[in-house]
C-alpha cells in the first residue's frame, strides 16, 4: 500500500449562508484546497454529502461538482454514510491514492442544509435513523441521543452539568475560529436554561443546523513531498471504519460506542499507534453526550470517565489533550457531508503550526472520528507530521 | 416521514397489525419486523412468532420538539420497552405523565394510531406502550 499525504486544505465560514448554493460553497472549498496545494489538476473528485437529494433535489454530485469545478471529465463520485459521509469520502480517496489508482485526489464535503423548513431539515436528517423501527414511531435524532445520555447517567452517573461542560468548551474553542459558526461564549447555566429538545438534551446541547463544505487534497507521499513548499507534511498514517446494528435499542450496551471502538482499534494498528500517542482529536459532537461516549470509545479514558473529562480542563485547549480546538461540531456548526472532511483540516493545520490562537503546541500526532447516525458507522483517521 | 405509501404500509401490517416477528430456528434470536439474515448468527431459516405485549421500559426521553408528523403530540415519552422475551423495540408511552415515567416502569404493548397523513389521508397505527 503507498503512503498518503494532505498536501492541501480548503473551508470557509460556516453558518446559514442564504446567498450561496451547494455548489458555490462546495467550488469555494474546492479551490482553497487546489490553491492551498498549488495543483491545478486532480485524477479523482470525492464527494461526502449526505441528502443532497432531501435538500436541495440535487444527486449526481459527483459530475455536477466536476463540471462546476471546470474539471468535467476527471473521475469523481459521492460518497454517503450520514454524518460520517465526509469521513468516508476520505477513506475512499485515500483507497484511490494507497491502491496507485490515483496520484492526486480532491477529497470534499458539503451540505447545503437551509434551503428547506426546520421540519424538513428534520426529516431528512431522521433518515440516518432507522426508518422502520425508530423514525416511524416518531424518534428524532436529539430524542435517540437524549436516550443514550440517560443510559449513560444511569450506567456512570453522568450529570446534565456534566453534558453542559462539553459544549461550553467547544464554544469557547470556536470563539477563537474564524470559520465557526457560532462564535459565542455560552456557560453551563445558559445550556441547562436553555429549551429543551428531547430530555435531557436541551437546544444548547445540540450541533445547530449548517451550510458549509470543506475540501483537501491528498497525495501520494512521494508526489506529495514535491510539493510541500517547506510547510511540515502530514500524512494519514491510520484509516480505520465500522459499522454497528442500526438501530439503537438492538445494540446491548446503548451508553458505548462499538463502531468507534472498533474504526479506532483498526487505526491504531494500521499507525502503529495506540491511544496514549495522540496529541489533538476532532471528534463528531453532534450533541454534547456524543462527545463523553466518543472519548471513552477511542481509549482516551475508560468507560465511564469520558463526563469528567471538559469539566476537569484535560480536553481544552492547554489541557493534556485538546478535543476538538475548531470548536467542534456545537459551535463550528454540522454541514453533514462536510463535517468529517473539516475535521481533518483543523488537525491539518495544528500539525502544521498554523492555528494561530488556538494552536496546540508541539502537536505531531491528531486523530479524526466521524460518525453516522446514532453511531451505526464511523470512521477514524490518524494524521501524523511525516519525518 | 410524509407521504405514506399505501403499498409500504401493507408492506409493514404483520408488525404493525399483528406484532409478528421472526425467531431463528437455530440460535432462537428474535427479530423485528422478520428479515432474512440473523444478526446474531447470520443464520437463514425463521420461524414467524408474536412479540409478548408485556415489558418494561429500558430508557426515554420526553421529546419536547418533535417532527411535523408527531407536532400535536408534544411533549410524548419515546423509550426503548425490552419486552418479556428479551426483545428490545423503540415505540412511544401513551397515557402516561413523562413526569412519572422512569426506567424499569412495567408496560403492555396496546394498538393505537401512530401518525395520520393529513384529514382524509392513511392512518398508519402501531404499538404504543401504556403503564400497567
Amino acid at each position: 500500500m503507498r503512503e498518503v499525504a494532505i498536501i492541501g486544505v480548503g473551508i470557509h465560514p460556516w453558518g446559514e449562508l442564504w446567498g450561496d448554493s451547494l455548489r458555490t460553497i462546495w467550488t469555494r472549498a474546492a479551490l482553497a484546497a487546489l490553491d492551498d496545494a498549488g495543483v491545478d489538476r486532480v485524477d479523482a473528485i470525492t464527494v461526502g454529502c449526505m441528502s443532497g437529494g432531501m435538500f436541495v433535489g440535487q444527486e449526481h454530485l459527483g459530475a455536477l461538482l466536476a463540471d462546476e469545478l471546470g474539471m468535467a471529465g476527471t473521475a469523481a463520485m459521492r460518497v454517503e454514510s450520514a454524518c460520517a459521509s465526509g469521513g468516508m469520502a476520505l477513506r475512499a480517496g485515500f483507497a484511490e491514492v494507497a491502491a496507485g489508482l490515483a496520484d492526486i485526489v480532491l477529497v470534499t464535503g458539503v451540505e447545503k442544509m437551509t434551503d428547506v423548513s426546520g421540519d424538513e431539515a428534520t426529516a431528512a436528517l431522521a433518515t440516518a435513523a432507522d426508518a422502520e423501527t425508530e423514525v416511524f414511531y416518531g424518534a428524532t435524532f436529539p430524542g435517540l441521543y437524549a436516550m443514550m445520555a440517560r443510559s449513560h447517567m444511569a450506567k456512570y452517573g453522568t450529570t446534565a452539568e456534566q453534558l453542559a461542560a462539553v459544549a461550553v468548551k467547544n464554544h469557547t474553542h470556536g470563539m477563537l475560529n474564524p470559520n465557526a459558526q457560532y462564535r459565542r461564549r455560552v456557560t453551563v447555566d445558559e445550556v441547562l436554561g436553555s429549551t429543551m429538545v428531547a430530555a435531557p438534551l436541551h437546544i444548547l446541547d445540540c450541533s445547530p443546523i449548517t451550510d458549509g463544505a470543506a475540501a483537501v487534497v491528498i497525495a501520494e507521499i512521494s508526489v506529495a513531498r514535491r510539493l510541500a513548499k517547506g510547510r511540515p507534511l502530514v500524512k494519514i498514517s491510520g484509516v480505520g471504519s465500522a459499522t454497528d446494528r442500526m438501530a439503537l435499542h438492538s445494540r446491548a450496551d446503548m451508553a458505548a460506542l462499538p463502531s468507534t471502538t472498533l474504526a479506532a482499534e483498526r487505526a491504531y494498528a494500521m499507525a502503529q499507534r495506540k491511544p496514549a500517542d495522540v496529541h489533538l482529536a476532532e471528534v463528531h459532537d453532534c450533541f454534547t453526550i456524543a462527545e463523553i461516549m466518543v472519548l471513552e470509545a477511542l481509549g482516551f479514558c475508560r468507560p465511564g470517565e469520558g463526563a469528567a473529562q471538559a469539566p476537569s480542563g484535560r480536553t481544552a485547549l492547554g489541557g493534556e489533550r485538546p478535543v476538538n480546538t475548531s470548536g467542534g461540531l456545537k459551535s463550528k456548526g454540522h454541514p453533514v457531508g462536510a463535517t468529517g472532511v473539516a475535521q481533518v483540516i483543523e488537525i491539518v493545520t495544528q500539525l502544521r503550526g498554523e492555528a494561530g490562537e488556538r494552536q496546540v503546541k508541539g502537536a505531531r500526532v491528531g486523530l479524526t472520528q466521524n460518525m453516522g447516525g446514532t453511531g451505526a458507522s464511523s470512521v477514524v483517521h490518524i494524521l501524523e507530521v511525516a519525518s | 416521514m410524509s407521504g405514506l405509501n399505501p403499498a409500504r404500509r401493507a408492506r409493514e401490517f404483520p408488525v404493525r397489525y399483528r406484532l409478528e416477528a421472526a425467531r431463528r430456528r437455530g440460535c432462537g434470536h428474535v427479530v423485528v419486523p422478520a428479515r432474512l439474515v440473523c444478526p446474531a448468527c447470520r443464520g437463514r431459516a425463521w420461524e414467524t412468532v408474536t412479540l409478548p405485549a408485556e415489558g418494561k421500559v429500558e430508557t426515554f426521553t420526553v421529546i419536547h420538539v418533535g417532527p411535523a408528523e408527531f407536532r400535536e403530540d408534544t411533549p410524548y415519552v419515546l423509550a426503548v420497552v425490552e419486552l418479556a422475551d428479551g426483545t428490545r423495540i423503540t415505540t412511544q408511552l401513551a397515557d402516561v405523565d413523562p413526569a412519572a415515567v422512569g426506567a424499569g416502569m412495567p408496560v403492555r404493548l396496546e394498538f393505537r394510531r401512530i401518525t395520520a397523513d393529513g384529514e382524509a389521508g392513511v392512518i398508519a397505527y402501531g404499538h404504543k406502550a401504556v403503564p400497567v
